[in-house]
């Protein structure tokens, strides 16, 4: 029973104890009497809420275990308030086919967390032949993306969309035009030219997200776009969306939190694909969040070994930890209300994974329990060595963030009381 | 710059004169004296080169083989030494040098002048020894000094001495064209 | 404390102005019979270059030597790098072996940055990819001033492919810092994207900008393969952006010719050009050596850096 807390949810807010039985919500209200033998989560002075939902996971698992694992990752994921993240397909092997589908969902059974893989579009990500979509699907499987790149090819991705639309599936691009951003790894701008490395403009992230409109336009097929990143792939979306298009999108939290500047220090733990933009870009994005243009904020979680973010910084590899600072750093740096802030991070991205059935909430009787409590008021300071991540890139070491999570559940169980991982 | 301590640069503190041991005729009257000393130890003023070392010797240098010219009629060469190069005590404090090196002539064979204003611990003067030969080899190198203080550190002893002036070792001499003060060294705390 | 010269930037005017005098002393040291002092004795400097460059390289070491510094010398040729050892371990080994400062090297931009992070020591720019080159700008700001006293509203042309230049970019901090007025001469695409806060001009034009300065740097053309991507071949770079024997003739009788060397002969200088008199190539090399000494002795010996 989680008691004394205020439920907030796509109904709106009300003070009201959540009774929980067999992973079920078995009863919402004020003053309710706690069923014998039940165990009580205080959630005095905190926000009850539906789970959050990650639309952009790295595992890492199958292949990069040093980096991070289903396990690790999972229970990263609960301390930051999510009960559901999609795992991201660039693994080794990529999640290209059943079988490798079939490995990640054992996985997943066997740490108990809730963890939904994403296919890839293209065999091997390689972006010249389909992926098995179907049989993937088939699977459960609901977002495809060849993410870490872009389908290159506009002729594949027409195809891709169309056999999707049959499918009843979404694809989701990460959008980055390959000949334009060769051989970038920050921003092009007034940095880069000063730091001596080479950049990406931000052009070619809207390059590719123009044409997939257009594609979107051409096949009717709906589309979900990745960490959007610029102030000119916002207006794209909005314009899209005004148009009628059947597009979604997200931003991560380090596109509205870090800028470019960031780069100056030359450690690779502000290097990460999108990079880090502009001032401009910074308010676009959060201008995006708050007008309904963009979504949801999606972590692109991506933990990557300290060797390898103690590489130069043109040869390490991009990415950086963020499931759990997503939601303290959405309360604390977007201008936003709790309610606009949970709708970016649970109920709209579990709409766009097609996960809405079991998360998301509404936080409501007969309704799995997937819940996350909140103290927004509470203040904290990242701490690397802290994190429940095998790995430790996260950019915000150091960062004072307001809102915690105090609890969740998942499924009915506490996997999260007061701060702490109970597994 | 026998004495690091008078210095009023950044690296040292700030001298306070209490009372004044010689005059600017005083000064003058020892230059004098020892510019005679110079010529009578050495025969004359053949193969002698002189050389201020910086910053305090350099002006008493000038002055010196100024007096050379006025009493026997020859030029001899004049050059400015900085050992900063040769402190023992680099590391330990800061140690910049003051001006450039300037050896106008060949030390090999000739008789070497140093030239400077106080003796105090001796250091100084055993970084120039070094610093001389590393320009040659000199037949002899003789030390001149306005004021021996004393409180010697290693066994250097000056050949020709304005005035010789007892000293407590916290105290500072001070030798300026208007004469020679004995004051305090007052440090500034903020500096390291 | 450890105490580092990474950018030109960390100096300012006043700590540029402060090494350059420091140089003259070492100048001096240079041209004496016996060219060394023992002001570093005790002392261990490591070069790390993990990109070859012989002349820098030797040059370092020269300055450490004549400093009476001991010098050690680690190459990625004779090195653990290619056995998979990590940056941070190979430089944290050295640390280990007792060296009070790092010289390094590295293709990549920032390498100097994360190293100085990773030891105590004191950590010297050697060069970063694209990035800085500080030692360098330092000496081209002290042979052109042999030549042309202060840099003071002198107009300086740098010419050539600034994109890929880490001499450039030290270069244009330097002379700016020191009050001079620095035009960049290029074709666009071997110009940075964006030169938002450069206090620099721009020209295309490179005979109308020779006729109007005092000195005229000329960039080597570093990635010959990159540079075919960007211009069309490089006889016609050459011919349009090329210090040629005919361009040379605009320049002002006392005006001051620079390369930071090695030349590419017949590509971005001609050959007759880079021997003139006007030319200082070589009088930038033997400064160089005076340069890093004073470097050295500011961060390891005069303990008057922060």
């Amino acid at each position: 029973m989680v008691r004394g807390g205020t439920v907030l949810d796509q109904l709106g807010r009300r003070p009201a104890d959540v009774v929980v039985t067999d992973g079920v919500v078995a009863a919402v209200g004020q003053g309710l009497q706690a069923p014998g033998g039940a165990r009580i989560l205080d959630a005095g002075g905190c926000l009850v809420s539906p789970g959050l939902v990650d639309l952009h996971t790295h595992l890492r698992q199958p292949g990069m275990e040093e980096a991070e694992t289903v396990e690790s990752g999972g229970r990263a994921a609960a301390l930051g308030g999510y009960t559901a993240v999609v795992a991201m397909p660039n693994t080794d092997p990529p999640i290209d086919c059943a079988s490798v589908v079939r490995d990640v969902l054992e996985l997943a059974a066997a740490s108990r967390w809730q963890v939904f893989p994403a296919g890839a579009i293209t065999r091997e990500r390689a972006g010249e032949r389909l992926a098995p979509m179907a049989e993937m699907a088939a699977l459960g499987v609901r977002l495809f993306t060849d993410d870490g790149a872009g389908v290159q090819d506009s002729r594949l991705m027409r195809r891709a969309l169309e056999y999707a639309s049959g499918l009843g599936v979404t694809l989701a691009q990460h959008c980055e035009e390959a000949g334009l951003a060769a051989g970038g790894h920050l921003h092009e701008g007034a940095w880069s030219s000063r730091l001596g490395i080479p950049g990406t403009p931000a052009e070619a992230e809207e390059l590719m997200l123009a044409r997939d409109l257009t594609l979107s336009r051409l096949t009717g097929a709906p589309m979900h776009f990745l960490h959007l990143s610029t102030a000119g792939s916002v207006a794209l979306v909005r314009s899209a969306k005004a148009a009628g298009l059947a597009v979604t999108a997200e931003a991560a939290p380090h596109h509205f939190t870090l800028t470019s500047a960031c780069a100056a220090s030359y450690d690779p733990v502000f290097k990460v694909n999108p990079p880090l933009r502009d001032a401009p870009d910074v308010d676009a994005v959060k201008l995006g969040l708050a007008d309904g243009t963009l979504d949801a904020i999606a972590t692109d979680h991506a933990p990557h070994p300290q060797e390898a973010k103690e590489l130069p910084f043109d040869q390490a590899p991009p990415g950086m930890l963020g499931l759990e600072t997503a939601l303290a750093l959405a309360l604390t740096e977007l201008d936003l209300t709790v309610e606009e802030v949970l709708a970016l991070l649970s109920w709209r991205p579990a709409g766009i994974a097609g996960l809405e059935g079991d998360h998301g909430g509404p936080v409501a009787e007969g309704r799995p329990a997937n819940l996350c409590v909140i103290d927004p008021a509470a203040t904290w300071v990242v701490e690397p060595d802290r994190l429940a991540s095998r790995s430790r890139n996260t950019p915000y070491a150091g960062r004072r963030l307001t809102g915690r999570v105090r609890h969740t559940v998942v499924r009915g169980e506490p996997v999260v009381i007061d701060g702490e991982a109970q597994r | 710059m026998a004495e690091r301590e008078r210095r009023t640069t950044p690296y040292g503190g700030s001298f306070v004169p209490r009372s004044r041991v010689m005059d600017a005729d005083g000064v003058r009257r020892a230059i004098t004296r020892i510019a005679h000393e110079v010529i009578e130890r050495n025969a004359g003023l053949d193969d002698v080169v002189v050389i201020g070392l910086q910053t305090g010797g350099v002006p008493l240098a000038r002055t010196l083989v100024e007096a050379f010219a006025r009493i026997e009629g020859v030029e001899v060469p004049l050059g400015t030494l900085d050992v900063a190069f040769y402190r023992d005590d680099i590391g330990l404090r800061p140690v910049m040098p003051e001006a450039v090196t300037d050896i106008p002539a060949e030390l090999s064979g000739r008789t070497v002048v140093l030239v400077d204003d106080v003796l105090f611990t001796g250091r100084t003067i055993r970084a120039a020894l070094n610093a001389v030969c590393d320009y040659g080899r000199p037949r002899a190198v003789q030390l001149a000094v306005m004021v021996d203080r004393g409180h010697r550190e290693v066994p250097i002893r000056p050949d020709f001495v304005g005035k010789n002036l007892p000293t407590r070792r916290d105290e500072a001499v001070d030798v300026h064209a208007g004469g020679v003060d004995l004051g305090d060294l007052v440090r500034r705390r903020e500096e390291r | 404390m450890s105490a580092n010269l990474l950018s030109i930037a960390d100096l300012g005017a006043e700590g540029i102005e402060e090494l350059l005098r420091l140089t003259d002393s070492f100048v001096e040291v240079s041209e004496r019979p016996i060219p060394k002092v023992p002001a570093l004795r005790g002392r261990t400097v490591a070069s790390l270059f993990y990109e070859e460059s012989t002349r820098t390289r030797l040059s370092f070491e020269a300055a450490a030597k004549r400093l009476s510094a001991d010098t050690m010398s680690f190459s990625v040729a004779t090195a653990s790098v290619a056995k998979g050892e990590s940056l941070r371990d190979t430089v944290v080994t050295i640390e280990a072996m007792g060296v009070d400062a790092v010289v390094v090297r590295h293709a990549s931009a920032g390498v100097p940055w994360q190293v100085a992070r990773w030891v105590g020591a004191s950590v010297v720019n050697a060069g970063d990819g694209c990035h800085e080159h500080p030692t360098q700008g330092l000496l081209d700001c002290y042979t052109l001033r042999q030549r042309l006293g202060s840099l003071r509203d002198r107009r300086i042309a740098i010419v050539g492919d600034v994109r890929h230049s880490r001499v450039a970019r030290s270069d244009v901090l330097a002379y700016t810092a020191l009050g001079a007025h620095v035009t960049l001469v290029a074709p666009p695409t071997l110009l940075p994207p964006s030169l938002e806060g450069w206090p620099v001009e721009v020209s295309h034009d490179l005979d109308g900008v020779l006729r109007k300065v005092d000195a005229v740097e000329v960039l080597r053309l570093q990635h010959e393969r990159q540079i075919e991507a960007l211009v069309p071949s490089l006889r016609e770079y050459t011919a349009t952006y090329g210090l040629t024997r005919d361009r040379a003739r605009l320049l002002a009788d006392d005006a001051v010719i620079m390369h930071p060397g090695p030349m590419n002969r017949g590509v971005e200088i001609a050959a007759e050009v880079a021997d003139q008199s006007r030319s200082v190539v070589t009088r930038q090399v033997a400064n160089g050596v005076a340069v890093r000494m004073a470097v050295l002795f500011l961060l390891l010996g005069s303990g008057s850096i922060r």
